[in-house]
């Protein structure tokens, strides 16, 4: 297979209709006359409607329908984007009596202006008999307050839920003896981890709009990651067979996971079908940082044993996760903090993961790139980085000590073995970017400040294995184009260009004869949705396996045509050639035919499941500029090293490390989710949750260090989950090196290192 | 109330809510473009030209627009498809919802400061979120843009 | 976003000052604040039409009009002539380039806001502020009379020759800041010195302080005079840091004009 388009830094197939400002996105396509659906939100964590009284906002000019818990169907389900039977519990409704975190919806109101439904809002009274929040995480399982008393509260599978004890989920996995072998460790560093919520903030918030066709089936556009789920959600929500709903996915303005979560779909949806009218939602900023669908609070605990000369033997870590009020992607991103972060030391063979994710009166949680390998990572790579601190070994020499590498067998990651891997390759490039040698730990400025560097690794994973599944339908066209139908969405990362380059070299033919369309369930093939750093790598092996099929297809119809023996011929990507006689027919010959006479169109079809779940791997290694007296942290530089596999598009991968990174930034110093003792949560704006400008930023540089995965499409894996994981510990590793702090909780404030430091000197 | 606004050089008179956003106005005026990110004035992606200067279309009121000269992205196409080129060589649109305040920003840049540094060129873009593409790419794509005519 | 029935592009002073005599009126500055309220308003009142947006220089003071934007200030020769980066330092890290355009001098003065900096800077200048019917009221003076019905016209700048310069720390670069602190001395050596952000509205600080202090003298003088100033906690910061950071941006702001920078 020749490489042309695959490692090339090809444009996106879509870029220049965004630059221009064209009307791709989901509110620039809706149909005229949409009504405006808006919710009445809950001001208090937790209550219980006692009354809800709606008749003057249903009287009120222009409204169209008011919908309150009476009004819905009462089956429980779970707005998780995740393959059935979902692992996260069935704990919610439409709109439910019982209140659980503040902004919970309390009535649906839909009407012809906003300033009409907003009138009607106002109108609505509700009672609630307010009852006592549940707040903290740490105190919630076995708490008195139970957040899902409900009866029919139910789990798909078996993830240890208990709603009688505010558990989500439960579980422990373990290989070795890790208990005798802490005992007989030299060193063992014994410390707990925090992190906070972390909104994903993509600039479009949560919208869809929702329709009757002709055939009375329900039409849903929507700006979401993951269309053939949210048809299942809805389906579950309104108790509306699958057959007679349909998703659409257009052009979506940003996701990281967000939008794995059907979070606004079902409220236009049902509003269609009670008015019969077109109806359109979107989320205003603040309901999208309250009531979306962010990472999970997590705080963790380890243990971790070596040997004095750095040889890491044993790792118990376990991780409490707060699911908030609801389970979407708890008992799943939990996994990741132990499983993504356990396997980064190949020397380890004695380890215990164990989990407990409970239930809170707090905003509930969601998928948010990293999926919890980044709060396992960013706590184990910490308590490595104290290691080293304690055992006054280089962490970069201690890493490449402990490292794993290509070929071990990873006990923590599901017993698989190690295929590709360029960690140490990763490590030992980013320590020549960043200059290490010279820069660590630190040194100070004439002006005081003091510079250093901290460093971390990473890892995540290519798909989930055995669970993901990846459709991919290629068609020769009349004129010999082909249209590359996917079920994976393309959310601005390029994964529509990336997959149309696997397919244009398969099929050895221009870029431009491959059209890629935007997602429908009722015409794309299933795929599960972009997620889990799923879609270079299994929708590119789906590609890859069905351009395979359609050129067994377009050869046999090609010696058919010339009447000869398909071993003789060969297609090249323009033409079937009968080699011994030289005569050839053309691939637009070939298309023509397969659209006329009773020939049949040649078509090829293919679905990928992957039984592992290859990890990429990346090493950031962060140096800040700290001024000691106001513990102000500035980015100066910021290396990463990543083995992504085979790159196939460098630019898009670039810019998707360069973005991770900065994300990984706001996590580690700027973006903070407070709540007020009522529960209400504070950072609900860009004003009071700050996500990094392009003046926070510092500079950033990337360099790959590919290796070849056997199992992936052209030797690739994923990127773009795994480029968030390592600014927060090189971070805080960078802080420790300036300052002798050592922190433990995200994110780190000028006023805790100032304060810090104040204390220290006494 | 009624106002008279030159968008992308054409005169329109419209009787309007004397409380609408220019925001608003524009989008009802079929400028697609033009997005909302945040309630806060924040985010930069509802950036407009007022009178040449970019300001937020969504803390101005239309009524203030009437009798001057407003131009978004859809009266500057060509100019955004050269910068915008940039951007998609470098990859830094990704989900391109931020693309139209950056661009017209930059194109305010390049008429208001005469070869800007790299710190003016990132103060004066500070307004503009981005949450994809880190920022990096795009400097490099307005860098390259705003040194054209050098390279060429 | 507030609401209203109508919006009064005034003509005179003295309309804008009739029309907001009601309580359902209100005076509508830039409006980047304003529009985050749920105000129910009959009537905005917008001054874009009275020549308030200038910025002018006489021989004993400088003028700005109440509709300057903030970005002007930024970018003002007047004030740059005047005062060196002291106006563009105060604003620059206000949001971004789009806001500083809409946003204005009079509706950050009128607001009388705690995490502003322009009050900050401002309350370390010689600075009165014009109202429409009342006249002239020394600037600190004004941020404790309660918001009334009259019209803020501009603020005047007496040109006393003081040397001028802000700091300010922010969490992240284009935040409110944690803290702002400004400093100013006359040519005689008389020092003034604000803080803002503490959260709460900027204040000045008594303080004595030599004409040229050292950094050892500066820092003992502040220890003293911060331990006066009240400060607060928010979800920004605690009252300890901020009494801490003012010390050493005010340290800095000093040894700033000091350093003949300013």
């Amino acid at each position: 297979m020749k490489q042309k388009y695959v490692g090339a830094p090809v444009r996106k197939r879509d870029a220049m209709a965004l630059v221009t400002g064209q009307p791709v996105y989901t509110a620039d396509i809706a149909p005229a006359g949409c009504l405006v659906v808006k919710l009445l939100r809950s001001p208090h964590a937790s209550a219980v409607i006692r009354e809800i009284r709606a008749d003057a906002a249903r009287r009120a000019p222009g409204i169209a329908c008011v919908l309150t818990w009476r009004d819905v169907p009462q089956s429980r389900f779970t707005t998780a984007g995740q393959t059935w039977p979902e692992p996260s519990p069935y704990d919610r409704l439409i709109l439910d009596r019982r209140i659980r975190c503040a902004g919970d919806p309390v009535a649906i109101v839909a009407g012809e202006t906003e300033a009409q439904v907003d009138a009607a809002l106002r109108l609505i009274k509700v009672e609630y008999d307010v009852q006592t929040p549940l707040l903290d995480f740490t105190q919630a399982l076995d708490n008195p307050i139970l957040v899902h008393p409900e009866p029919d509260f139910r789990a798909l599978c078996d993830v240890g839920a208990d709603n009688k004890r505010n558990l989500c989920a439960q579980g422990v996995n373990a290989e070795g003896d890790v208990d005798a072998e802490l005992a007989k460790c030299e060193v063992v560093i014994d410390q707990t981890y925090n992190t906070l919520a972390n909104n994903q903030t993509m600039m479009e918030t949560f919208r869809a709009f929702a329709q009757l066709d002709a055939f009375g089936r329900l039409v849903v556009t929507s700006s979401t990651q993951v269309p053939f789920h949210v048809r299942r959600i809805l389906s579950n929500a309104l108790e509306l067979p699958k057959s007679r709903i349909r998703v659409v996915k257009p052009r979506i303005g940003g996701g990281f996971g967000a939008k794995q979560t059907a979070v606004c779909e079902v409220y236009p949806a049902i509003v269609a079908l009670h008015t019969g009218r077109p109806a359109m939602i979107v989320y205003s900023r603040a309901e999208s940082m309250t009531n979306g669908s962010p990472r999970h609070q997590m705080q963790i605990h380890i243990r971790l044993g070596a040997d004095r000369d750095g040889t890491i033997r044993a790792i118990d870590l376990h991780t409490l996760s707060n699911a908030g009020a609801y389970g979407e992607h708890g008992p799943t991103t939990v996994g990741l903090s132990g499983h993504k972060s356990i396997p980064l030391y190949g020397s380890v063979q004695h380890f215990r993961f164990s989990w407990d994710v409970v239930y809170t009166n707090t905003m509930g949680a969601g998928a948010y790139r990293g999926y919890g390998a980044t709060q396992g990572i960013y706590a184990l790579e910490t308590a490595v980085n104290e290691l080293a601190a304690q055992l006054g070994i280089d962490p970069t020499v201690l890493r490449e000590k402990n490292m794993v590498r290509e070929g071990q067998r990873m006990p923590a990651y599901y017993g698989e073995m190690l295929q590709s891997c360029a960690l140490d390759r990763c490590m030992a490039r980013a320590k020549q970017m960043i200059g290490w040698d010279e820069k660590y730990p630190a040194r100070t400025l004439p002006n005081g400040h003091i510079r250093s560097v901290g460093v971390a690794m990473a890892m995540q994973g290519s798909s989930i294995s055995h669970v993901d599944v990846a459709g991919v339908r290629i068609m020769l066209g009349d004129e010999g184009y082909y249209t590359l139908m996917i079920g994976a969405t393309d959310m601005g990362t390029g994964c529509d260009t990336i997959l149309a380059q696997m397919a244009a070299d398969c099929l050895d033919c221009p870029l431009e004869r491959i059209t890629v369309p935007g997602v429908d369930t009722d015409t794309s093939p299933y795929d599960c949705g972009s997620y889990a750093s799923s879609t270079t790598y299994l929708t590119g092996m789906a590609v890859v396996k069905a351009a395979g099929e359609l050129r067994e297809k377009i050869l046999g119809r090609g010696a058919e045509l010339l009447e000869a023996d398909s071993g003789e011929c060969e297609f090249d990507g323009l033409r079937v050639t009968h080699l011994p006689s030289g005569r050839f027919v053309t691939l637009e010959d070939i298309g023509y035919d397969s659209f006329s006479g009773a020939h049949s169109c040649l078509v090829a079809e293919t679905s990928c499941t992957s039984p592992t779940s290859p990890p990429p791997f990346m090493v950031g290694i962060a140096e800040i500029d700290l001024d000691p007296e106001t513990g102000k942290v500035e980015m100066v530089d910021y290396a990463g090293a990543v083995d992504c596999g085979t790159v196939v598009n460098a630019n898009l991968a670039r810019v998707q490390t360069e973005g991770g990174i900065v994300q990984g930034i706001g996590m580690a110093l700027t973006e903070q989710v407070q709540y007020t003792d009522k529960g209400m949560m504070m950072n609900n704006s860009l004003m009071q949750y700050k996500i990094p400008t392009r003046l926070d930023a510092g500079r950033i540089r990337v360099e790959f260090e590919p290796s070849c995965e056997p199992a992936g499409p052209f030797g690739a894996k994923s990127i773009g989950e795994l480029v968030i994981n390592t600014p927060a510990p090189a971070i805080t590793n960078a802080i420790y090196n300036a300052t002798g702090l050592q922190f433990r909780s995200l994110p780190v404030t000028s006023e805790q290192i100032a304060m810090g430091l104040m204390q220290k000197r006494g | 109330m009624k106002i008279e606004v030159t968008l992308n050089g054409r005169t329109c008179t419209d009787e309007i809510p004397d409380d609408l956003r220019l925001f608003d106005y524009l989008r009802q005026k079929g400028c697609a473009s033009v997005k909302c990110g945040c309630e806060t004035s924040n985010c930069g992606l509802c950036t407009v030209l007022l009178d040449g200067k970019p300001v937020l279309s969504c803390s101005v009121l239309a009524a203030r627009a009437s009798g001057h000269a407003v131009t978004t992205l859809e009266g500057v196409q060509e100019r955004a498809a050269v910068f915008g080129a940039f951007l998609a060589d470098q990859g830094a649109e990704q989900c391109g919802f931020c693309s139209p305040g950056l661009v017209m920003t930059v194109l305010a840049m390049e008429e208001e400061l005469e070869h800007p540094t790299r710190e003016e060129i990132q103060h004066y873009l500070a307004g503009n979120l981005c949450r994809c593409s880190g920022y990096q790419g795009q400097l490099r794509a307005i860098e390259n843009y705003l040194n054209r005519e050098v390279q060429a | 976003m507030f609401n209203a029935q109508r919006c009064l592009v005034a003509q005179s002073l003295e309309e804008a000052y009739a029309a907001n005599q009601k309580r359902t009126a209100a005076v509508m500055g830039g409006m980047c604040w304003m529009k985050m309220g749920h105000r129910r308003l009959q009537t905005i009142i917008d001054l874009s039409a009275l020549g308030l947006d200038q910025i002018e220089a006489a021989a004993d003071e400088i003028t700005i009009g109440a509709m300057v934007t903030l970005r002007q200030l930024e970018t003002s020769p007047v004030l740059a002539a005047e005062f060196g980066s002291a106006f563009a330092d105060a604003v620059r890290p206000i949001v971004g380039v789009q806001l500083r355009n809409c946003a204005t001098v009079g509706g950050s003065v009128w607001g009388r806001f705690g995490f502003s900096d322009v009050l900050t800077l401002l309350l370390a200048l010689d600075v009165e502020v014009e109202l429409y019917p009342g006249g002239r009221v020394p600037l600190e003076k004004f941020v404790r009379m309660p918001p009334d019905d009259q019209i803020l016209v501009s603020l005047r700048i007496r040109r006393t020759g003081r040397a001028v310069a802000i700091q300010s720390h922010r969490n992240s670069a284009t935040d409110f800041p944690v803290l702002a602190a400004a400093a100013s001395r006359t040519p005689a050596g008389a020092w003034t010195l604000t803080v803002g952000a503490r959260p709460q509205r900027a204040m000045r600080v008594e303080i004595a302080l030599p004409a040229h202090p050292t950094r050892e003298q500066a820092d003992a003088a502040l220890a003293a005079a911060l331990a006066e100033v009240p400060f607060g906690s928010n979800m920004r910061a605690g009252a300890d840091y901020r009494r801490h950071l003012a010390g050493v941006l005010l340290r800095r702001a000093v040894l700033q004009i000091e350093g003949g920078e300013a």
